[in-house]
């Protein structure tokens, strides 16, 4: 591909690339992860197969793009220009669709989304999941292949750059992002402009600009499908930071269990290079820019800022004291600005359609969209992107789709590690850094777990402590001791040896950890512990005073009992059973031995729901087992009554 | 012989980095795929090579989770307890793996075919929980379907 070298060729390209294109059918589906776990690799394999075959090479194009957000029904595809929208796809539909939609016309019924109702839908913008996001950020992922540069500019991709390059000076755009009020989107909400600003400020010649793609919060993944599906828009923010900030030299640093997003990072880098979007003299504006891929090596603590900088410089990724802010002095003492990788995705929308756009959407403190990660027990996973203050009942119900199952709604947990569960009654809180701050969690990194009433939030206050225990550095006391010390606390509660007085001395170390200690691992560890003692300290009192788990979770408080009224004797449960604790036979009442009985669950599991004759008890004495060789009363239906 | 091979393929994987110092984690990420752990000879040529204390390059080998200090076996199983994962059952999904393995996270199976590790978030929370064999992904296995996978492999 030639050298662009000015806004002129940039152009030129977009429109050669847009007339080759003009007129033709394009098939999208997503080929991200999440849908290769479902083999949508092969999926992608059949079409294109199928289009040759059909002779329609010269109409259509097969794309392979990453996630399109709705990963639970993928691999999906969505074909333009119609935007229509087949989803749970495998290999076998690809000649249905071919000869039906693309030959014919015609919808193929049974591969349409169905909503709640039962209705059909036919265009991906009406599936509910879809119409109420506001895909800013995330939208283009329909409509690129990671590996062709092409498809970024087709879009205008790199017109920002130019726009940045050539037409504004390194002070204007950093003006343009302070004035649009671009909040960090990796969880600090920590205002970019003034970061960058103080950067640029900074005394030294030399100037670093980070990428921090270290995505470790559990449950979080927008970032990676970011980076996987669209790598361009983090790319040209990045560039675009770099110019406003005097920086010459970034570094992408990406989690090593990120593979693809690795490897289409860096076939990234090479075509932007190719095409003097990058490297030296970008866009013959006289501005150099190199970039670095740096993998991480599996630390959740080294994607905290300063400990990211010092992993870069090749050691050990712990965090410093930040009596001087790392913008001043980062990498190698250099000033460094950090930030994340929705962020940097974002600046090219803020340079192109103005500050005053973006700060149209959005709330009066948190401006613009935010992607999440909404997972959990909820019918609709997948990643959404949403206007700042739209409420996390519209988020959880609206796009969600509410709880599988029929249950009921427990609690969200926002934040990761260093959030907090947020119960039914303040559902209707907009999505805002400093609403969420205000209740105790906060907005995080944008992972969005939802919760019911099977999960016990007391299990789930010990999971992230555990989380932490293992991921701290131990450099500070407050952190390795309080921590550990917290989660010996809520271990001996779930396993039933709670003791009055835990719950005060959990909040006691929790301020001491909170205030003192080095990172914000530490200083946050406390919240998923403090926030549920707030909204769900019953359940810790039922847990300490009841030696009982509402949710039935946690396995000390609970046991199994097959009642002997229902059982029906049919041996599914005696037959699964991983250890042979269930005794019983054909016509005779199975009895579970509570000494073998590991508390799996599998029985619950597998009862049959007509019999239902497994109950999980909690904070109750198990019945005295029948005798041995009892046999069922047989329920032979209407015959019998 | 082995030795002399480990040591050629390292100083390739070093070169490749042009020998920079601050790359050293990028290195051992890449020594650790390709012998499935770092030994000790190994470690003592990067030392050498990069020119960096070999106590420092212990220091990185055992903070972070994705070096080994003990030969991983054959394949490598990973069970995912991020939140999303933990909240759709993945402990027991541990459970059902450790039974068949018969080895516990962090451990390698005693004819070198598994390792069996745990992992906080993989990024594919749709299909939780999810259970990685080598470089695939299983949504939900069941007990036999685990059995299934791992016999397969040799």
């Amino acid at each position: 591909m030639p050298r662009l070298n000015s806004a002129i060729d940039l152009e030129r390209l977009k429109q050669e690339i847009l007339t080759r294109a003009d007129g033709k059918r394009i098939v999208s589906i997503t080929n991200g992860t999440d849908g290769k776990t479902r083999h949508s690799e092969a999926v992608v394999q059949a079409f294109i197969d199928e289009v040759e075959k059909q002779g329609l090479a010269d109409k259509v194009i097969v794309k392979s793009t990453g996630c399109h957000g709705f990963c639970e029904k993928e691999p999906s595809t969505v074909i333009f220009p119609e935007e229509i929208c087949y989803v749970s796809l495998k290999p076998e539909d690809a000649p249905e669709i071919v000869s039906a939609t693309l030959i014919e016309n015609k919808i193929v019924d049974h591969l349409l989304y169905v909503d709640d109702d039962g209705n059909k839908i036919v265009h991906e913008s009406e599936i509910p999941f879809y119409k109420y996001q506001s895909r800013i950020v995330f939208g283009n992922n329909r409509l690129i292949d990671p590996k062709n540069i092409e498809d970024y500019i087709a879009l205008g991709g790199y017109t920002a750059l130019a726009k940045a390059l050539l037409e504004m000076t390194p002070e204007q755009v950093l003006e343009e992002v302070k004035k649009a009020n671009l909040r960090g989107r990796g969880g600090g909400g920590f205002p970019a402009g003034i970061k960058w600003e103080t950067t640029r400020n900074a005394p030294g010649e030399i100037k670093y600009v980070i990428v921090n793609a270290d995505e470790g919060d559990p449950g979080a993944y927008m970032d990676r499908s970011l980076l996987e599906g669209n790598p361009h828009s983090v790319l040209e923010g990045l560039i675009i930071g770099a110019y406003a900030i005097g920086s010459h030299q970034g570094f992408i640093y990406v989690r090593q269990e990120y593979p693809i997003a690795v490897q289409n990072l860096s076939v990234a880098l090479e075509q932007a290079q190719e095409l003097g979007l990058l490297g030296s003299n970008i866009l013959g504006s006289g501005f150099d820019f190199d970039v670095k891929v740096h993998r991480g090596a599996g630390a959740f603590v080294s994607g905290e800022s300063s400990a990211l900088m010092t992993a870069i410089e090749g050691r050990v990724g712990e965090p410093r004291p930040k009596y001087i802010r790392t913008a001043v002095s980062g990498i190698w003492e250099r000033p460094s600005n950090l930030n994340n990788v929705e962020t940097w995705a974002t600046v090219p929308l803020i340079i192109n359609k103005g500050s005053e756009w973006f700060t149209g959407i959005g709330t009066e403190g948190s401006k613009g969209t935010k992607i999440f990660s909404l997972v959990g027990k909820v019918n609709n996973t997948g990643l959404v992107e949403v206007p700042m203050g739209m409420t996390l009942r519209e988020v959880i119900f609206d796009i969600g789709g509410g709880i599988p199952g029929g249950k009921k709604f427990k609690g969200v947990q926002t934040g990761g590690p260093s959030g907090g569960i947020i119960p039914e009654s303040l559902l209707d809180t907009p999505v805002d850094f400093d609403e969420l701050t205000k209740l105790g969690s906060m907005m995080g990194s944008g992972g969005m777990i939802v919760m019911d009433e099977d999960t016990c939030v007391v299990d789930v206050a010990r999971y992230f402590l555990n989380f932490l225990a293992e991921e701290s550095c131990g450099k500070c006391v407050p952190c390795r001791e309080g921590i550990y010390q917290m989660l010996k606390i809520l271990n001996r509660i779930c396993e039933g040896e709670g003791r009055e007085g835990d719950v005060e001395v959990l909040e006691e170390i929790s301020e001491v950890v909170r205030d003192f200690s080095l990172c914000a691992l530490g200083a946050t560890a406390p919240n998923p512990v403090l926030s549920t003692i707030k909204y769900f300290r019953d359940e810790y009192e039922a847990h300490i005073k009841e030696r009982r788990c509402p949710a039935g979770v946690c396995k000390a408080l609970i046991s199994y009992y097959i009642e002997p009224e229902k059982c029906q004797a049919c041996l599914i449960c005696l037959r699964n059973c991983p250890v042979g604790a269930i005794i019983g036979g054909k016509n005779l009442v199975h009895v579970i031995d509570q000494e073998k009985c590991t508390k799996c669950g599998t029985c619950f599991e597998v009862c049959p729901p007509r019999f239902d004759a497994v109950t999980r008890l909690s904070g109750a004495k198990v019945p005295e087992p029948v005798l041995a060789g009892t046999e069922v009363a047989r329920k032979r239906g209407k015959k019998n009554e | 012989m082995q030795m002399v091979q480990e040591v050629a393929e390292v100083d390739e994987i070093i070169a490749k980095y042009g020998g920079d110092k601050s790359a050293i984690i990028q290195v051992l990420l890449d020594i650790q795929r390709e012998h499935r752990w770092l030994s000790k000879g190994v470690l003592k040529e990067v030392s050498q090579k990069l020119e960096v204390p070999l106590s420092q390059i212990y220091h990185l080998a055992t903070f972070y989770k994705a070096f080994g200090l003990i030969p991983k076996g054959r394949h490598s199983v990973l069970v995912c307890l991020g939140t999303a994962c933990q909240v759709r059952g993945a402990p027991r999904l541990l459970d059902k793996v450790i039974e068949t393995l018969k080895i516990k996270p962090g451990e390698t199976s005693a004819d070198m075919r598994f390792s069996l590790d745990t992992v906080n978030c993989l990024g594919c929370c749709a299909l939780g929980p999810v259970m990685v064999v080598d470089d695939e992904h299983y949504s939900k296995p069941s007990a036999k379907e685990i059995q299934e996978i791992t016999a397969a492999r040799e």
